[in-house]
């Protein structure tokens, strides 16, 4: 719906779309991603559903005005359901020539382009790699975009120039001048990002004074000009009632560990050592000591989960975090704690790999690691997030598996929905269910004697604290006996209690919800089975394809191990099965192997999320063939 | 009139710290003599005997806790230190022992020792160093003198050992001491010193490996030897050995000179007098190792070579999170579900 309206002495076209993609674009220097945060928040508190994307470099600060520093931030906004943050954007912000150059190719056609002309000067143009005289603002190449050249650098320093600030602190103004003129495009209130300037400037005042009059002149800019012309309106969108927040995942883990801890009345200890992108959790757990959230920066990866084991032995809700080559470097720890049975949450957020790999992008290669990378058999509950809001329900859940199943249990994650965030319907804090804890207070055999290796009817043994008058015991990384605990050479025993260690795994999928298709019915052509940060994309993609016509379903995998039990029928209820994942194939092999059915495999290892057009593609192709 | 009794609870021998597991190191192992110590200063320090935990990584040292009827961890190769650390950081009120030995400690566990030291949790560290891996049978160990033909030094080791009370200090230990397996008397008190100081304590104990090291230490333990190659450290006492404790150690300036005190010039007056808190002294008696100083050879120290309590980080971290709770106060569940910034979908 569009309508006309006179402000002041221009005409301006107010436009209701359902929604929109907005890339915010710069170099690392240029405050992309905190514009984009403040952009997506207030979208948020005015009702959009919306789903964000920070892609940015693992350079702090790579060559100032080259394509390796171009830091993005793309937020997905709409009054109805949105689960990506979107294939391609409808407004561009570029504000300089490498941002344009990295992110062009995904603006839609006919899109908007915002720029910064001082970030298209020679200096800036060579620095992009542009051919010598090449303007791309200036050449005719961009006749097919809407394009608004703006020299905001100057704009920002004319607004500034009684405030008393230096030419660099004035330029570093700049983002504001961009957000307020996307306030005023997509028609938002700037009242919310007026409060966090004042709050977070409160003891440099003139710095927050002059932010809020350069945001209020990117406003009225866009108000003023005779080139705008456009606004657009995205009204609230029809979600579920309820009062929400918007959350990265990584805050949403956080979140998620200290309700476990509340839940089951254990005392939080997380060690770790900073990685990405997994260290934000890291920093955030670090703010919450007056829950006694007990922080430990540990030395090294191993020592991060070693301390884990200790403090987890001491009777708390222990946590290590990582990303992949921490991960690989905890790989011993993770046995001992497999073969002590005591419940540890390690969390992987996974990055591109191998090696040092892509620390800022996204990948799903992993979970072959989680599932066998330990020396021996070394069965250990696997779990995957599904958006950056589901990270709180499934670390939570984690949390619950470890505890109740005396059990390390692995988390993974993944960068984009680490750092992409979401609106949450949070819940009640007494509608989360409680972790049930209990520690052995008294010798569990009829003769007085400790067994801290006897089981209950699920498998699991009994957690026994330190400090535990006249239950003093022994326990290590040699086999043990059965029951006893005791170290055991025994052949048949080591047999024995490897098929203990597994079975008690293997109980926790009486534990677990069925599989179920999230989007189509149990039967059809087509299944789209996917895991972790897919979730948004492969269920986009499918709502298409069923709104199309097409017979397919979206089934999501929370618990890769175990797997729900009626995953095997599930499966069969189609008469094919994609798996799409960033990465080779690992789930495909895990489901090939364990059901026999002769799924397909999707793979992207881009370092980037999956588009709903490329899954679209791959869907048709299977249903046509 | 009536009396009231209390029933003193039963006091503890050492045979209450003997686990009912089958001992098995090698025949003549120093190991049996460590364990005998610990087992015989445990009952008088005062601590439940629930509240012990010895944790220990990987070696013929590290089977030492299954050993001790208290709480025990045998754990991974190197990452005792690691663990401990967690354990002492959820539950200060635990007596937290490390058991390791010189490959754990000082090659695959350097990093996690070096920074138990500087992070001072108040765990008591014992490294049986027996200067060469055993368990594995027979290779050097990062303190093995250099030159040392092993398994795999078949020509002799081409590199220097760590002097490890040198390495202590220089990681910021707060207490390290040196002791020796055939000195019963002098390991227990040095324990007993161990256990009272509050924060990380390293004990370096000298052990015998009967089997792949036979009287690496005997210089400083056989009585044909002992009184000119060990110096034994007490606090407030001069520097004095040799056979007939004739000898004496002064500084000039911060050069250490051995003198002899039969010297009429000499007056036990003018000796180094040993001071367990100074830094500056303590590194000079720890380098008494290899290093040479004009050109005169060293006695091996013995004891509490230095000595000197800080915060614990156990502590540190109870004052921050007591002094957040004050400040900020415990956030609701509630609270932190919602975060800062909520709206409203109706």
């Amino acid at each position: 719906m569009e309508t006309i309206e006179k402000q002041h002495e221009k005409i301006v076209a107010k436009k209701e779309v359902d929604h929109i993609v907005v890339r915010f674009s710069g170099d690392s220097g240029d405050g992309m991603q905190l514009t984009g945060m403040q952009f997506t928040d207030t979208a948020a508190l005015y009702g959009n559903d919306l789903s964000t994307f920070p892609d940015y470099p693992s350079e702090i600060r790579a060559p100032i005005g080259t394509v390796a520093g171009v830091s993005g931030f793309q937020v997905h906004f709409g009054s109805t359901e949105i689960f990506t943050p979107g294939d391609n954007y409808d407004v561009l912000v570029a504000m300089n020539a490498a941002a344009l150059k990295v992110d062009l190719p995904k603006l839609k056609k006919g899109g908007i382009i915002i720029t910064n002309t001082q970030g298209f000067d020679k200096k800036n143009l060579g620095l992009a790699k542009y051919p010598a005289d090449v303007n791309p603002l200036e050449d005719g190449s961009l006749a097919n975009y809407t394009v608004h050249s703006i020299d905001i650098t100057k704009l920002t320093k004319e607004c500034l120039v009684d405030s008393g600030l230096g030419t660099k602190e004035m330029e570093r103004s700049k983002n504001m001048f961009v957000l307020g003129l996307l306030f005023w495009m997509f028609d938002k209130p700037m009242d919310h990002t007026v409060k966090f300037i004042t709050e977070k400037f409160s003891k440099k005042p003139e710095i927050a004074e002059a932010n809020i009059k350069v945001l209020q002149a990117g406003w009225n800019y866009g108000d003023n000009t005779e080139i705008f012309t456009t606004q657009f309106k995205i009204g609230p969108a029809k979600l579920p009632a309820g009062t929400y927040r918007n959350i990265t995942g990584n805050n949403a883990i956080v979140v998620g560990l200290l309700a476990a801890s509340e839940k089951s009345g254990l005392p939080l200890f997380i060690g770790s050592y900073p990685i990405t992108p997994a260290t934000d959790i890291l920093h955030e757990l670090s703010k919450y000591k007056a829950n006694d959230v007990k922080t430990f920066q540990a030395e090294d990866e191993i020592a991060g989960i070693a301390s884990a084991i200790g403090a987890s032995y001491s009777g708390s809700l222990a946590v290590t975090t990582t990303s992949g080559p921490g991960m690989a470097l905890k790989t011993e720890a993770l046995g001992l704690a497999t073969m002590l049975e005591i419940p540890l949450v390690v969390i992987d957020v996974q990055r591109g790999g191998p090696s040092t790999g892509l620390p800022t992008k996204t990948e799903q290669s992993d979970l072959l690691m989680a599932m066998f990378g330990r020396h021996g058999e070394s069965p250990v509950p696997v779990i995957a997030a599904t958006s950056p809001s589901d990270c709180f329900n499934t670390v939570f859940e984690a949390c619950r598996i470890a505890v109740e199943h005396m059990t390390p249990v692995i988390f993974l994650s993944d960068g984009y929905i680490a750092n992409g965030s979401e609106p949450w319907r949070f819940p009640n804090e007494e509608d989360l269910a409680s972790i049930n804890t209990s520690f052995m207070e008294e010798p569990n055999a009829p003769d007085g004697e400790v067994l801290p290796y006897k089981r209950n009817e699920f498998f699991v043994r009994p957690w026994i604290k330190p400090g535990t008058k006249g239950l003093e015991h022994r326990i290590g990384g040699l086999e043990k006996q059965d029951e006893t605990g005791n170290v055991s050479y025994d052949a048949a025993n080591h047999e024995k209690m490897t098929r203990l260690r597994a079975a008690k795994i293997k109980a926790i999928e009486d534990f677990i919800p069925p599989a179920r298709p999230d989007t189509g019915y149990d039967q059809g052509k087509l299944l789209v089975l996917g895991w972790g940060s897919t979730y948004g994309a492969i269920k986009t993609a499918v709502k298409e394809m069923l709104a199309e016509g097409y017979s397919v379903a979206h089934v999501h995998l929370r618990h890769i191990n175990p797997f729900p039990k009626n995953l095997g029928e599930i499966l069969n209820g189609y008469d094919k099965v994609l798996i799409p994942e960033m990465n080779s194939g690992q789930l495909l092999q895990l489901i090939r192997a364990k059901y026999l059915v002769p799924a397909i495999g999707l793979s992207k290892v881009q370092g980037q999320p999956y588009t709903t057009t490329e899954l679209k593609e791959k869907m048709l192709q299977l249903l046509n063939a | 009139m009536e009396t009231l009794s209390f029933e003193k609870p039963a006091a503890l021998t050492s045979k209450d710290f003997a686990s009912d597991m089958e001992v098995k190191w090698c025949p003549g192992c120093g190991d049996y003599s460590i364990l005998k110590q610990v087992q015989t200063v445990f009952p008088d320090l005062g601590v439940p005997k629930e509240n012990f935990v010895f944790v220990s990584g990987i070696g013929c040292s590290a089977r030492f806790s299954y050993y001790m009827d208290t709480y025990g961890m045998h754990s991974i190769h190197g990452r005792a230190a690691a663990i401990a650390s967690g354990v002492k950081a959820s539950r200060p009120e635990l007596s937290v022992w490390v058991v390791s030995g010189d490959g754990d400690s000082m090659s695959i566990g350097g990093n996690h020792f070096i920074h138990l030291m500087r992070k001072n949790f108040d765990i008591n560290y014992l490294m049986f160093n027996n200067q060469i891996y055993s368990l594995t049978k027979g290779q050097y160990s990062p303190t093995s003198e250099k030159g040392k033909i092993t398994k795999t030094s078949p020509y002799g080791t081409i590199e220097e050992p760590f002097n490890p009370s040198e390495l202590a200090l220089g990681a910021k230990a707060g207490f390290v001491a040196r002791t020796l397996d055939r000195d019963p008397k002098h390991m227990q008190a040095v324990l007993k010193r161990a256990h009272h100081h509050k924060g990380t304590s390293f004990v370096e104990v000298y052990q015998n490996c009967p089997v792949f090291n036979d009287g690496a230490f005997f210089a400083f333990s056989e009585k044909e030897t002992k009184k000119e190659e060990a110096i034994w450290l007490e606090h407030g006492k001069p520097l004095i050995f040799g056979n007939n404790e004739d000898k004496g150690i002064m500084l000039d300036g911060l050069t250490p000179i051995i003198v002899d005190l039969k010297d009429p010039e000499i007056s036990v007056d003018n000796l180094w007098i040993h001071d367990e808190n100074d830094k500056t002294k303590a590194n000079l008696i720890a380098r008494f190792f290899d290093t040479t100083f004009n050109d005169e050879h060293f006695p091996r120290p013995f004891g509490v070579i230095y000595a000197d309590e800080r915060p614990t980080y156990e502590d540190n971290m109870a004052e921050q999170i007591g002094m957040v709770k004050e400040k900020k106060g415990r956030v609701p569940l509630q609270k932190i579900l919602s975060g800062d910034k909520t709206w409203t979908i109706v």
